[in-house]
């Protein structure tokens, strides 16, 4: 009988914590998520704007990891240059900006697209030109695969750098500065709070934007193309167009992140698309745990406190950062998630 | 020939110096099992990969249902209704069985870029998905992760799969393989009541199984088609029993 008889060896789940764990994964990522809008609220009201920055900073790279995990957690693109479309949005808000402000056009032929301060104008460019960037190197990089992908991608990403670092016009290696925030109707951007909240916002809608996603059917592709392509395929389901699709929607995210990066610090350059970059975000995802919705939330936390209080102490401070991200991968292969709420149910 | 679901004619696949298909013709009609065997390296595999689309014969032509497909690729070849099990199972392991089929569900209903409802709930995967798990005996085990069957479980499960695509062909490779003699009856009666539906081409080791299930039989050695005809034919054949039956 090969019915439901057959013992299994491996020892069983114990089946009655099954409904809790998901309960105390609801519980850890409003837990985060509360933490990071309460946070930074004590900061404004205590008068503090240093640590609301600080989360306005967190918040973006975890988003910008959130772009990442979508390719890296989800599909199981293992992309080394996603400083790329970081860095491209930080020019997109850059650049745009520079022209509003000069009142010069970005384009002058054969169309005219002028320059822009709205930060909603800014965000349909950004998506559409880290879209665009992400189809073209994606093309091309996925249709290699492992250790070839990782390369390839980091080669584009590095070619995006020299070029950046190399043209004069947008400030070439010294970067380039925003000199007045970006703004949206109705809204006072330069207010610290206020700006945190936007990059909440952005948070909030990549990770609603993400589990969503990977709830349909979409995503159930993307799931089964990481896991095992050829019995994709054999479903009928072409794997190399879903993960291409991922892959692009991934670096829209990133690219978004970026955009309001560079709008935070009022100053893009190319460290923000140096390989420096790609290997943070990559290491937040490995931190907070690889293909979990909210792991890079709390790998950014993770990162952006170490760097903080071990920061303060000693410039060395990756070193430790290394010894955790050691241990993460040694003993918490689901890293801080997997840690914090348990593992990810089938 | 004009009735048959699957056409090969001839077939040519060689790997440098090594012939592994040579000048395969043979045909799937409706309604039967159609075995293929052949000793160990007789190129069964290489055929079967040719016929899914893993593998580009280097001349000859496949037809499914009248319409040429050997240029097409593996997920073409699914969609027109070339459904196929592995002989080492492939399947996502951390999913469960359910899940499993229903991504060959998914793909009947055309294309998979649909980002927003929740496939969880989806009422027109569901159905056919729990259909064909229901065929295969295996509904108890829908909310099972495939890691934690049995390997008599998991071969259902990848017929279940192919099944889900409601194929007009089966290629089944070697569905019995490392089953115990109980589990490959069991599976030997199951795939008896599917060949009426739906035709199969089925490469097996296991004897006692093609004997019982297959109409027609052709026997691959070399690379090379050396006989064809029903159980009784093959089994009175000396080349084959020379070859392959082993005296």
């Amino acid at each position: 009988m090969i019915k439901s008889t057959t013992p299994s060896l491996a020892p069983r789940r114990v089946p009655t914590p099954a409904a809790s764990w998901h309960d105390r994964k609801h519980l850890v990522q409003i837990g985060l998520l509360a933490v990071l809008l309460l946070a930074p609220l004590s900061a404004y009201l205590l008068g503090h704007v240093y640590y609301v920055n600080l989360a306005s900073r967190l918040t973006l790279i975890a988003m910008a990891a959130v772009g990442l995990n979508l390719a890296i957690g989800y599909g199981g693109m293992v992309s080394f240059g996603h400083a790329a479309y970081f860095g491209l949005g930080g020019y997109v808000a850059g650049i745009s900006a520079y022209h509003a402000f000069d009142f010069t056009p970005v384009i002058g032929w054969p169309i005219v697209i002028p320059g822009s301060d709205s930060m909603l104008a800014i965000w349909l460019a950004t998506m559409l030109v880290c879209g665009l960037l992400a189809l073209v190197i994606g093309t091309v990089s996925l249709r290699t695969s492992g250790v070839y992908f990782i390369m390839i991608t980091l080669a584009f990403a590095q070619m995006v750098y020299y070029f950046a670092n190399s043209w004069p016009t947008y400030g070439g290696e010294d970067g380039l500065p925003i000199y007045l925030r970006n703004s949206l109707p109705m809204v006072d951007t330069q207010d610290p709070l206020t700006f945190f909240l936007i990059c909440f916002g952005g948070l909030v809608m990549s990770l609603a934007l993400t589990s969503r996603i990977m709830k349909s059917r979409f995503g159930a592709a993307l799931t089964m193309a990481r896991l095992n392509e050829t019995r994709l395929a054999t479903a009928g389901i072409a794997p190399y167009p879903i993960r291409l699709v991922a892959f692009v929607i991934s670096a829209m995210i990133t690219g978004l992140a970026g955009a309001l990066y560079a709008d935070l610090n009022g100053f893009v350059s190319p460290t923000m698309l140096s390989w420096h970059m790609s290997g943070e975000l990559m290491v937040i995802v490995i931190l907070g745990g690889v293909g979990r919705l909210y792991g890079p939330l709390a790998g950014a936390i993770l990162f952006v406190m170490m760097e903080t209080l071990l920061g303060g102490l000693t410039e060395y401070w990756k070193l430790f950062l290394g010894l955790v991200l050691l241990l993460v991968v040694l003993f918490a292969k689901h890293g801080v998630m997997g840690w914090l709420a348990g593992r990810e149910r089938p | 020939m004009t009735d048959a679901v699957l056409t090969l004619a001839h077939l040519n696949k060689r790997f440098g110096a090594l012939q592994a298909t040579r000048d395969v013709t043979l045909d799937l009609r409706p309604g039967e099992i159609h075995a293929l065997i052949g000793p160990n390296g007789a190129g069964k595999s290489t055929l079967i990969a040719q016929i899914a689309g893993s593998l580009k014969p280097d001349s000859g032509g496949i037809h499914l249902a009248g319409q040429e497909i050997t240029s097409l690729s593996v997920a073409q070849r699914a969609r027109l209704g070339l459904g196929r099990s592995f002989q080492v199972s492939s399947l996502a392991e951390p999913l469960t069985v359910l899940r499993n089929v229903m991504i060959a569900t998914q793909a009947l209903q055309g294309h998979s870029f649909r980002f927003w409802k929740p496939v969880h709930r989806d009422e027109s995967l569901l159905t056919p998905a729990t259909a064909a798990l229901e065929r295969m005996e295996l509904t108890h085990r829908a909310d099972t992760p495939v890691s934690e069957l049995s390997h008599g479980e998991r071969r259902q499960v990848e017929v279940a799969c192919a099944l889900a695509l409601t194929p007009r062909v089966l290629l089944l490779d070697e569905p019995m393989a490392g089953l115990g003699p109980e589990g490959s009856a069991r599976l030997t009666e199951l795939l008896e009541t599917l060949k009426h539906e739906v035709p199969i081409l089925l490469v097996e080791h296991d004897m006692d199984a093609v004997f019982r299930l297959a109409d027609r039989i052709s026997v691959l050695v070399a690379g090379g088609v050396i006989a064809h005809g029903d159980s009784a034919a093959i089994r009175a054949n000396p080349q084959v029993r020379e070859a392959y039956l082993g005296d």
